[in-house]
């Protein structure tokens, strides 16, 4: 049991290992770009990688390890925003390291990784096994043993082009999300030779399915399926892996396109490993929930020695107190103001009377009022907060300044330099930026780009002028916005499964329902404005009740509740209450087997949680002569010829169908 | 010039990322670059002394703002600027003998420095010191008219010599500068060759027999414990594990390699064995101008069993651990948090370490270092011999001069 060398060993056995050959210098890609737009609306403005983290720039954590791990040599690699990344790689002196190379290749049309692996491949500046990773990466692991593995396969067996580096992790059993805030990773491992067999992002959770190829199961004697572990998104590849981006230039992302193809197209017989760590610690920022979780990681100081009080970039020493208080010097505080344990207070930031802080990081030179209350966010530097606010989980960026008395509820993102006016609410979860919301949204993946540059310089310009003229009142949208005085646009959510699935109807009535349960509105006029819709969308009756009942369900699933039985109690609630909403368009067999079929819909697709509750729910609407037993029946009988799959839920009913016959039958 | 600030560069590169591990690597580093320093440093015709401490001045604040905690650092610094100052005075002292200047005598002292601002601050402050500094136990013991001297240097700008001075201030200068890096070779001479100087002591310590504790690792205790065994003496020897880092299992694999009859316990069995241990021997992280010991965390727990059970509780430690400063010090940072991976495994408990999730939080502190109050000393063996913990403020003040407690450019009040 030795106290493990955290460092400095790595390039000795790299030596060592290949003197046979001239001695190569490990390299390694970092790419500045992560390829997505998880971080807009501040990545508009600022590349990710520059994004401060606990108050360093995230790029620093990353190039700090791969200096500490032994890389000598660092192509970093810059899309968006590139002349940002250059100029603060230059002005923090990583460019012009002794022992430490760093380039930069920058690049204007690459949309995602592969884009950016072929082109280093053209330029011809790898030579040997390369590290892989990405500029948001936070890591403390000792590649020495990682690397001599990959060395040893890679001598045993030229087809082991990668070792992907994992991190045992618990998956949060509710929101079925790692840590992290990523989807649920499944991945199958040999045991024996760590060889990565399988690797599944998201699967069918509602089924709890998880499809394996009979193959995997006939080749490999012995095989481990893993659920709790993390992809720390840390490669050591072999050349190959560059010519293999290349011949295959339909690859864009690492995961979903790279390894998926390599372990199911089963190319030339490609092998990715896996090597996992136990002590380190190693993660990457992928969206706004691992910042928060990586951060707090930080705090606690499992990325030792990445932790404040050791990286003092730009000189300002920041001390470690007691209760994990980390403070750097000059900063103005109050006697009256409360400082709360694991909180981190940057270079010269004053801090007013009765002022409550906890679990929060707050950067550098900013100005923070009386009486102001700020609980687990992350404020970046010079931003000013008046008397009163209250700031609860935000991410607030460079300058913002909130004017007294504003309120952040949880999980506001302010971007840089937006004002939010007096006493104004900013409602949960709302991105906030002086840059209007892009129109066109290509949702998917590979843009933190947006289309190319034209587009958004054009944005940038105008919020210059914006800032140029400084009159924000004139700016009428941007008043009644963010309150008196406010400059800002708050985004529209785009939560992409439900807005893409629903057609304007199908939202419209949700609307409209929603209103009547929140403002009391009769039963009547829900049914009046329901069959104005109705018309002016040119729909059907059972269109509406399809539509009605699913606005229900929705409205069902989202009222708070714990269990199942919880869930079923708010059915029953909400299906009482509007019963004869319901009821006055389900006057035709046929509208009820619509509503079925919607039911069936919903437990499938939009809120799975009700899949186990299917039985029950169709039984309570019979009892409740919302469905009668026709309607049941012939759905049932429409069902017959269908596809096993879906036929889930006519099985799940089978006993309610069987009953409704026996019943049936003893009436006659 | 250049090449030297790379040098720093990279240094206090190493000690940011806390590349180098041990006070004695460090101290070594430290004292081998400073000498660099001093041999790239182009000396002027006047104060060349001056010119030398604030060259090592800005150097050694840089490296100490790099790994505070990492107190040898600060230590080599203001010894090497102690050396500075002690040969540009014994320097000073043979200049004036040479010229068979005579006149000067204590009492002209006070005068003398006000007539003559040209001075060199470092003569000045080097004289004004030792008049009020009681003399050195090197100089009492041998026997040398120090203090008597040193007005001397004061009176040495005298207008009538002049002349003479400048023409020998070139050979002066190089003169100087060889002296110190000299003597600093004889510093790092003694850093390194330390172990051996301690490891001489242990015969005087360690009897026939004996039972001995020890808690996590240190090469000085090992080299001791080994000095003792190959003078044919047999003892046992107790290895407390030392948790979180558990270095103690490497240490006791080290003494049973070299044939020492060694038993490993729990850090938590301390007590329970005290009763059966004759000596407590361990190392240190650094010694505190007080006799305070910052030392392996988990050495508090093992003075206090000692004391319940008064048993001796020795600590061996190299000079270069002796740190002029006092532990109420603001600037001396006391601990070092390390990762709490030591402690858990991350993944275990990842599930808990999240206030969201409604399971409360974990958090988990992983000190270094222990603070053992000096009426828990029993003795220290330095490489100059054994001390009582009430001794130690005399040998620092032997070692360090009282200007370079604060090596910071712009002093910190109250220190």
């Amino acid at each position: 049991m030795g106290a493990p060398k955290k460092s400095g060993g790595g390039r000795v056995s790299v030596s060592e290992d290949s003197d046979e050959l001239v001695r190569v210098p490990l390299q390694a890609i970092l790419l500045a770009d992560s390829f997505n737009t998880k971080f807009r609306p501040i990545t508009l403005e600022c590349p990710k990688v520059l994004l401060p983290l606990v108050n360093i720039p995230m790029i620093n954590y990353t190039l700090t390890w791969l200096e500490s791990a032994g890389v000598e040599d660092v192509f970093v690699f810059c899309c968006a925003h590139s002349k940002q990344v250059i100029d603060y790689l230059d002005k923090s002196g990583w460019l012009s390291q002794p022992n430490f190379s760093v380039t930069t290749i920058e690049s204007h049309n690459s949309v995602s990784a592969g884009d950016a692996l072929r082109l280093i491949y053209e330029r011809n500046v790898i030579h040997g096994d390369f590290v892989l990773i990405s500029g948001d990466t936070v890591s403390n692991m000792s590649l020495t043993q990682a690397l001599a593995e990959h060395k040893e396969r890679k001598k045993k067996d030229s087809n082991a082009v990668m070792t992907m580096v994992i991190k045992r992790s618990k998956t949060n059993p509710v929101i079925h999300q790692s840590r992290l805030g990523t989807e649920e990773l499944f991945m199958a491992i040999d045991p024996d030779t760590k060889q990565l067999l399988y690797y599944e992002e998201r699967t069918d959770l509602s089924k709890g399915i998880l499809h394996l190829d009979k193959s995997l199961l006939a080749d490999n004697p012995s095989l481990t399926l893993h659920h709790d572990k993390q992809d720390c998104y840390i490669d050591i590849c072999s050349p190959e892996v560059l010519s293999l981006f290349t011949d295959n230039f339909d690859y864009q992302h690492l995961r979903r396109h790279f390894v998926k193809g390599l372990l199911v197209d089963d190319i030339m017989g490609y092998k990715i490993f896996v090597h996992e760590i136990h002590s380190n610690y190693a993660a990457r920022i992928e969206n706004f929930r691992s910042y928060d979780t990586v951060s707090r990681d930080i705090i606690h100081r499992w990325t030792y020695p990445m932790v404040p009080d050791v990286m003092n970039y730009g000189n300002t020493a920041t001390k470690l107190e007691r209760q994990g208080m980390y403070r750097a010097s000059e900063i103005s505080q109050s006697q009256s103001a409360v400082i709360g344990p694991f909180t981190v207070i940057g270079f010269g930031t004053k801090i007013g009377n009765n002022t409550i802080i906890s679990d929060s990081v707050i950067g550098k030179g900013c100005k923070i009022g009386s009486n102001v209350c700020i609980k687990g966010c992350y404020i970046w530097d010079h931003v000013t907060i008046e008397d009163g606010c209250k700031l609860n989980h935000a991410i607030v960026c460079n300058e913002v300044t909130l004017k007294s008395g504003a309120i952040l509820e949880p999980g506001v993102i302010l971007s840089f330099k937006v004002v939010v006016g007096q006493e104004f609410v900013v409602p949960p979860y709302s991105y906030v930026s002086l840059l209007q919301q892009p129109v066109e949204e290509d949702s998917d993946e590979e843009l933190e780009y947006a289309d190319s540059t034209s587009v958004i310089t054009s944005r940038v310009d105008k919020s210059d002028e914006e800032d140029a003229s400084e009159v924000p009142d004139t700016h009428i949208s941007s008043v009644s916005e963010l309150g008196m005085g406010g400059v800002g646009y708050i985004w529209q959510k785009y939560e992409d499964n439900e807005d893409s699935r629903d057609d304007f109807f199908e939202r419209e009535v949700e609307a409209t329902f929603l209103r009547a349960v929140n403002e009391n509105i009769q039963e009547d006029h829900l049914i009046l404005e329901v069959n104005s819709l109705k018309l002016s969308c040119n729909k059907l009756t059972a269109d509406c009740a399809g539509a009605l009942f699913y606005a229900m369900m929705k409205y069902a699933v989202d009222t708070p509740h714990i269990s199942l039985d919880g869930l079923m109690q708010n059915v029953k609630a909400v299906l009482t209450k509007w019963k004869k909403a319901l009821r006055s368009y389900l006057t035709d067999i046929d509208e009820q087997i619509e509503i079925i079929l919607k039911f069936e819909e919903i437990c499938l697709e939009s809120a799975k949680e009700y899949a186990p509750l299917f039985t029950k729910i169709l039984l309570y609407m019979y009892n409740e002569d919302i469905i009668e037993e026709d309607a049941i029946l012939s759905w049932e009988d429409e069902k017959r010829d269908a596809d096993e799959a879906d036929k889930v839920f006519v099985n799940k009913a089978q006993d309610l169908i069987q009953w409704l016959k026996v019943a049936e039958e003893e009436d006659e | 010039m250049p090449d030297v600030q790379a040098l720093v560069n990279d240094f206090v590169n190493q000690l940011k990322k806390r590349k180098i591990e041990g006070s004695q690597a460090t101290a070594k580093q430290t004292a081998e670059l400073l000498r660099s320093v001093i041999s790239q440093q182009r000396v002027p015709h006047t104060n060349q002394a001056a010119a030398l401490i604030n060259a090592v001045r800005a150097v050694g604040e840089q490296l100490i703002a790099a790994n505070p905690v990492e107190l040898a650092v600060g230590n080599i610094v203001r010894r090497t600027l102690h050396i500075i100052r002690e040969e540009d005075l014994s320097l000073a002292t043979a200049a004036m003998a040479g010229l068979g200047l005579s006149v000067a005598s204590d009492d002209e002292d006070d005068m003398e420095r006000s007539d003559h601002p040209v001075l060199s601050a470092a003569a000045v402050a080097a004289a004004a010191r030792s008049t009020l500094r009681p003399p050195s136990l090197q100089t009492l013991l041998e026997d040398m008219p120090d203090s008597a001297a040193v007005p001397h240097t004061s009176s040495s700008g005298g207008d009538s010599e002049g002349k003479s001075r400048s023409v020998d201030k070139g050979s002066r200068g190089r003169k100087l500068k060889h002296d110190v890096i000299e003597a600093v070779n004889e510093l790092i001479q003694d850093i390194s060759t330390c172990y051996e100087q301690i490891a001489e002591q242990a015969v005087e310590h360690i009897h026939q027999n004996e039972v001995i504790l020890t808690l996590g690792s240190s090469k000085t205790v090992l080299e001791f414990l080994c000095a003792a065994k190959d003078k044919k003496r047999s003892f046992k020897v107790f290895v407390a594990e030392g948790a979180p880092r558990y270095q103690g299992h490497l240490l006791a694999k080290d003494l049973a390699a070299r044939g020492l009859q060694t038993t490993v316990i729990t850090d938590s069995a301390v007590f329970a064995m005290i009763s059966r241990v004759n000596m407590v021997i361990v190392g240190a992280h650094a010694v505190m101008a007080n006799g305070g010991v910052i030392a392996p965390v988990g050495l508090n727990m093992v003075a206090l069993a000692a004391q319940r059970h008064a048993v001796p509780f020795v600590i061996l430690a190299g000079s270069h651990k002796l740190c002029p400063l006092y532990p109420h010090n603001p600037e001396v940072l006391l601990n070092e948090l390390r990762s709490p991976s030591e402690l858990l495994d991350f993944g275990e408990f990842s599930d808990c370490m999240d206030s969201a999730s409604g399971a409360g939080s974990l958090h988990i502190v992983n000190p270094t270092f222990d603070y053992v109050p000096p009426k828990l000393v029993s003795l220290f063996i330095t490489d100059t011999g054994g001390h009582n913990p009430s001794y130690m403020y005399r040998l620092i003040a032997d070692y360090y001069s009282a200007d370079d407690l604060v090596v910071k450019g712009r002093p910190t009040t109250g220190s």
